[in-house]
């Protein structure tokens, strides 16, 4: 929690102006009963009606001064405490937006949503308090104390037996009470999560008829975040009831003391008055006191798990970690081996998620040269998505390198290292906002022509146009035929609303936008993660078409394009590798997929089995060598259909390709795509 | 005009919420009256104490002892009442939330589908948690504080005319100054708290979609622009939060000058009377406590009221939630469904999700028992929507669904649904093991069951190979687990429940197709004989359905076998072909 404190540097002003403000308040506060004794002492003794007049105005003056102080310090406080949180809010969220995808897998969502929002709030409301309370309540109680002494130094010891017993049990009652809340707040998340769940996977929960046990299992978790509510609440409960007994303890001892003082003739009867009433102004400012600790308890707790998060590193190493050494081995490895004319090459990768039993990724080596495409197959959970996540280094590796351009991608800065890669994941996202507002994420500087271009190419005409229509941008129907006024629709049709989540597009049509939007970066690197799964065969083969026509334009236009991207690049040798795009071609696209078809016409086909390499190649070679993409293959296209394909029929027992029979007899082949590297 | 009426009408649905705690509030109500009332009473005593001690060796101390030995029971007395209250008013506050909660969430699980797709989640979330929060910490400010105070100030005024008619009419008429004050100031705030309200909504809304989805935003590395995008509402925010803020905060300090007010005037006229002899030093004393006590309860009472107003302009929120229409409840008159029904009917369907698009127009199709309906077309055709349809997640605009001759809607949704066993392509697996994730829906099932389902959707392989197995810890949505291994486990989460009929929407579309073929083997053995229908692009998993419905633009083009289509050469066979279009 304290370390979050620095964030209200920006509001030093504020921070120190409103309680000195509150103090001066409270010390115009303390006055009035000295005021009062005043008038008890002198001016009712000596029946001074023209003195009793003058300390009354004496008195509302001080309370106008006080009016004055504390609206001053009302004000500083909330700006410094709205500002703070704001500050809080600013730099967590973007916190978290720099995790790395490892960290965001531990945390998980609800959690950080929670502290986004819940925690932060009960951290606002509890640095307002703290500044407008902290200073002045222990100065009201110290004031009185020395007022007191003031008055009558042997009544006063009073006061010094009161405090520190009041201070124990008030700092006793917030220490106990601070790990509780934070029991609360984790809670909290629980039922936080369980919310998202039935929201997000409502579908599911109806289908199954889980309502009744959601409800259960909401009420469950609900009652035990009641339950150590209750708990804590039960805690701070005892505070004002244990300070006013206290207090009220030393009021009558006050009171005896102040009663023997007087038979003694050492101080007056108005004293007396003024003592009390300096033991009730504690007592006051006690109740006030709980309140605060309540919600700086709570607001402790709360900028903990803020502070944890805050805490977790930004899981990727950064680039100047690693560029000193890496650099020079880099540099070793390009001059004696690297072709000039690779892209993208994995060198022993190894990769694991934290956590996980086994390794994703086992020894994986390939080359991928410029302006190929290739294709990765493989079974479930075979490694397809872990592998090209380490492209972008989403991920990082265990053992082994990722290199683009023959630099390792851990010696780019992250910007630059995304900047080069385009990538479709399998779960399409849009975001709030408008279709042209989303295609812009993948190139600020695009145009609408470049818009329209990668719409048309995703194949994602129709759907800007279903969306025009329903956004109102209908044209009239006699304008309708000009391709003019059709161009001038689709423009306007981009700015078609996309709600949250892009949940007004259906599966395949977020899918095609989000191609889209990775094509309009037009990206060294493009990577479709499956990303075809929800559109159809013929959709997808004019998507693929689209792509590599999309590919020959780009290598071609390349030339111009790469004087604004490499302005990122600082190194000479990005921008040598600039310089050598204009010859070489243009993006290398890596496809994911289930369908052979989708990746029959790469350049290279990877096969993955288990996190394995079971065979690399073109369609072709892995047809004749590699047991398992025959199988797959064959299960798409069965045999009937393949007579099209006498090259395949010659290659294999084609009709016994999915009997596990044959696995044995083909063990060897699953080498095959060593041979085929070498 | 129109807001105060709606903050009334919110006050009274808090309060409705609160009477079941009816006896709790009163216990807590005596409660506060007894440690006012004694609180009252000690100033009186105080002030026997101070008129005791007159001056040098005029101390009559028997009898202040006397007088102490009573404020010491008073005391102990007193705390004992606030204890109790305050425990119980923290029941009744943290029990009403927790109700308001679970009717919100109660809401969630009727809302309809409608409601949810187009409303977001965060901003749901944020209402189900952050408001109620507020809500909650509001409410208990206003039971502590509101009822104190109230008492507070009528016990006061009972004591003070008990002891000075005179100076208590001082007091009294102060007292609407601060009332007004207090009035002004809360008449803004309750705008200002509403706005920071929804603010605050719309802020939860971004941070979920945002942080929901992470991977893209830092995959396109739009970190800077979403942070900026959330700078701005977070200005947004802090503007508003910074107006609430200060604005009730005013509240305190004016409501405590008109005190200061009070107090100098109960001083100067208690010093006048003293002075004339109409009252003593003691009770003067007492006066200026009372005079404290009496205006502490306005300052505080108006502080609860902002705070009181922050809670309803949440409250409001959540009512809203609450209060949302939600699906049809299922009639009265119930139809059973027979043991394993089969016939499905679509006559003349008509259904749209916007009125001004039309969707699905006359459709008709007529499933006999243990047919296998594959519906194949374009991506936006309409077939996941046939899918919310005969779940019932939507209902027909015009036409109507049968199954076994009787119409869906007359069916409780629970054995409509129950029918069904449904895989989608979205995969959603919630945090928790993969145990319960497969067991969700048949939470008694055996281990061996599990494992079995398990086997069946060729998961059983890859789950064995996660650190603890079947107990492995799946985090929200899945964690780490690739999006194949998620559909399966969505298909075994099926196979478990052995439904009486089948819908698979895209549920093998991240599968190998090895796999795939062999899940489809297993769900043709469990198929045997039940009704399914199976949406899919893959056109060779769906080569043996009975019938095959090519749909387009929401309407059924061609149906049949596929050999039937194929003989036909239409839409059906140029998308069919269309997959063997190998390149090169």
């Amino acid at each position: 929690m304290w370390k979050l404190l620095k964030y209200l540097k920006d509001y030093r002003k504020e921070s120190i102006c409103a309680p000195l403000f509150k103090l001066l308040e409270a010390s115009f506060e303390l006055l009035v009963p000295l005021v009062m004794a005043r008038i008890i002492d002198v001016g009712i003794k000596n029946q001074d009606t023209a003195y009793i007049l003058r300390m009354c105005l004496l008195m509302v003056a001080l309370g106008l001064i006080g009016l004055a102080c504390s609206v001053t310090a009302q004000y500083f406080s909330a700006k410094a405490a709205v500002g703070f949180s704001a500050k809080v809010r600013e730099v967590l969220f973007a916190h978290i937006q720099a995790l790395s995808f490892t960290e965001m897998d531990d945390i998980g969502t609800s959690t950080l949503i929670t502290r986004m929002t819940s925690d932060i709030n009960q951290v606002q409301s509890g640095v307002n308090l703290f500044l407008r309370l902290f200073m002045r309540s222990p100065f009201i109680v110290f004031g009185a104390m020395i007022m007191a002494f003031t008055i009558d130094a042997k009544a006063a010891l009073v006061f010094v037996v009161v405090i520190p017993v009041l201070c124990v049990i008030v700092f006793g009652i917030m220490l106990i009470s601070i790990p509780m809340y934070r029991r609360v707040q984790e809670r909290l998340d629980r039922v936080v999560r369980l919310t998202r769940e039935n929201l997000l996977g409502v579908r599911v929960i109806r289908a199954f008829c889980r309502e009744p046990q959601e409800i259960q299992d909401f009420d469950d978790k609900n009652e035990a975040l009641v339950k150590v509510q209750l708990l804590s609440g039960r805690i701070s409960a005892l505070m004002n009831p244990m300070t006013y007994v206290v207090v009220n303890v030393g009021l009558i001892a006050l009171l005896y003391v102040g009663a023997s003082r007087v038979d003694a003739g050492i101080i007056t009867q108005g004293s007396v008055v003024a003592l009390v009433n300096y033991m009730s102004q504690i007592l006051v400012e006690l109740v006030k006191l709980a309140n605060l600790i309540i919600t700086v308890t709570k607001a402790i707790a709360c900028g903990n798990r803020i502070q944890t998060v805050l805490d977790v590193p930004v899981g990727m190493e950064s680039a100047s970690d690693l560029i000193g050494e890496k650099e020079d081995v880099q540099q070793k490895s390009a001059s004696h081996n690297r072709d000039e004319s690779e892209a993208v090459s994995f060198e022993h990768v190894v990769f694991r998620y934290r956590g996980a039993g086994a390794d994703a990724l086992d020894d994986l080596t390939f080359t991928a040269k410029r302006g190929e495409t290739i294709g990765i197959i493989g079974g479930t959970g075979s490694g397809k998505t872990s592998l090209v996540s380490l492209i972008p280094r989403f991920y990082d590796v265990s053992a082994g390198c990722v290199r683009i351009n023959g630099r390792d991608v851990r010696a780019y800065a992250p910007d630059e290292l995304r900047r080069k890669v385009g990538i479709v994941m399998q779960k399409p996202v849009l975001f709030k906002g408008t279709i042209r507002s989303n295609l812009l994420w993948g190139n600020e500087d695009a145009t609408d022509e470049d818009l329209l271009e990668a719409i048309r190419a995703a194949q994602a005409e129709d759907v800007l146009r279903a969306h025009g229509r329903e956004a109102g941008h209908a044209a009239d129907a006699a304008g309708k035929s000009t391709p003019e006024t059709e161009e001038k629709l689709l423009r306007e049709s981009l700015d078609a609303p996309v709600e949250q989540e892009g949940r007004n597009f259906s599966g395949g049509q977020k899918q095609r936008l989000t191609i889209a939007r990775a094509l309009v970066r037009h990206p060294e690197i493009l990577i479709l993660d499956d990303s075809a799964s929800a559109l159809d065969f013929a959709t997808d083969a004019r998507l693929r078409a689209a792509i590599r026509d999309l590919n020959h334009k780009t290598a071609t236009k390349k030339a111009g394009h790469s004087r604004s991207s490499s302005q990122g690049g600082t190194s000479e040798f990005i921008g040598k590798t600039d310089g050598m795009e204009q010859t070489c071609g243009g993006m290398t696209v890596f496809i994911v997929s289930q369908r052979t078809s989708s990746i029959a016409h790469a350049d290279k086909i990877i096969v993955l089995e288990d996190g394995h390499v079971a065979g690399i190649g073109t369609h072709k070679e892995l047809l004749e060598t590699c047991e398992v993409y025959r199988e797959t293959h064959y299960s798409q296209f069965p045999k009937a259909e393949n007579d099209v394909k006498p090259g395949v029929e010659k290659t294999g027992p084609a009709s016994g390709s999915q009997h596990p029979s044959e696995r044995e007899q083909k063990k060897s082949a699953g080498t095959c795509g060593k041979e085929v590297l070498a | 005009m129109n807001k105060k009426s709606g903050q009334k009408e919110i006050l009274m649905r808090v309060l409705t919420c609160i009477r079941p705690h009816a006896v709790l509030v009163l216990l807590s109500l005596a409660m506060a009256v007894l440690s006012v009332i004694l609180t009252l009473y000690l100033p009186v005593l105080t002030g026997q104490v101070v008129d005791d001690v007159i001056g040098p060796g005029e101390v009559d101390f028997s009898a202040i002892f006397a007088i102490m030995r009573k404020m010491a029971v008073a005391i102990l007395v007193t705390a004992l009442a606030q204890w109790l209250m305050n425990i119980l008013n923290n029941r009744i506050v943290y029990r009403v939330s927790s109700e308001v909660r679970e009717q919100a969430f109660r809401k969630i699980e009727i809302l309809p589908l409608q409601y949810l797709d187009t409303h977001s989640s965060g901003e749901m979330v944020s209402r189900v948690i952050a408001d109620v929060d507020q809500f909650s910490d509001g409410l208990l400010m206003g039971f502590t504080q509101l009822f104190t105070g109230v008492v507070t100030i009528l016990g006061t005024l009972f004591f003070m005319l008990s002891v000075n008619v005179r100076i208590t009419l001082v007091v009294v008429l102060l007292t609407p100054v601060s009332l007004l004050v207090a009035n002004f100031i809360a008449k803004r705030t309750y705008s200002m708290f509403r706005k920071q309200s929804e603010t605050r909504g719309e802020q939860t809304a971004l941070i979920d979609e945002m942080i929901g989805n992470q991977k893209v935003v830092q995959a396109y590395g739009q970190e800077a622009n979403v942070q900026e995008q959330f700078n701005e509402v977070n200005k947004r925010l802090s503007n508003y939060s910074l107006r609430a803020i200060f604005f009730s905060s005013l509240t305190n300090p004016c409501t405590r000058f008109v005190n200061s007010l009070v107090y100098t005037g109960v001083g100067l006229t208690g010093a006048l009377s003293v002075v004339g002899g109409l009252m003593t030093v003691g009770q003067l004393s007492a006066f200026l406590s009372y005079a404290n006590q009496y205006t502490k309860p306005f300052n505080e009472i108006s502080g609860v009221v902002t705070e009181l107003q922050n809670a309803l302009a949440c409250a409001g929120r959540i009512f809203e939630l609450i209060d949302a229409e939600a699906e049809v409840p299922d009639e009265t008159a119930q139809e059973m469904l027979p043991m394993d029904p089969g016939v499905v009917t679509l006559e003349h369907v008509s259904f749209s999700y916007t009125k001004k698009t039309p969707l699905i127009e006359n459709f008709n199709l007529s499933v006999r028992p243990g047919q296998r309906v594959a519906i194949v077309g374009p991506t936006g055709c309409g077939k996941t929507t046939m899918i919310n349809l005969l779940m019932r997640f939507y209902d027909v605009d015009g036409g109507s669904i049968a199954i076994e001759g009787r119409d869906i809607r007359r069916l409780k949704r629970k054995d409509l649904r129950g029918a069904y066993g449904m895989v989608l392509q979205d995969t959603w697996l919630r945090a928790g093991t993969i145990r319960e994730n497969i067991s969700m829906g048949r939470p008694d099932a055996t281990e061996e069951e599990i494992i079995q389902a398990a086997k069946d959707s060729h998961a059983h392989s890859f789950i064995r190979r996660l650190p603890q197995g079947y107990d492995t810890v799946i985090g929200e949505n899945g964690g780490n687990l690739s999006q194949g291994q998620k559909q399966l486990l969505c298909i075994a989460r099926v196979m478990l429940t052995l439904p009486p009929m089948l819908i698979l929407d895209e549920a093998t579309s991240s599968i190998d197709t090895r796999t795939e073929i062999r899940i489809q083997q297993a769900f043709q053995k469990m198929m045997q004989g039940r009704t399914s229908f199976i949406v899919a692009h893959r056109l060779s998993t769906i080569q043996n359905a009975d019938v095959i419905l090519v749909m387009r633009d929401g309407s059924v083009i061609e149906q049949g076998t596929h050999r039937e289509l194929l003989a036909k050469e239409g839409f059906y066979a140029e998308l069919y072909n269309s997959q063997f279009v190998m390149p090169e």
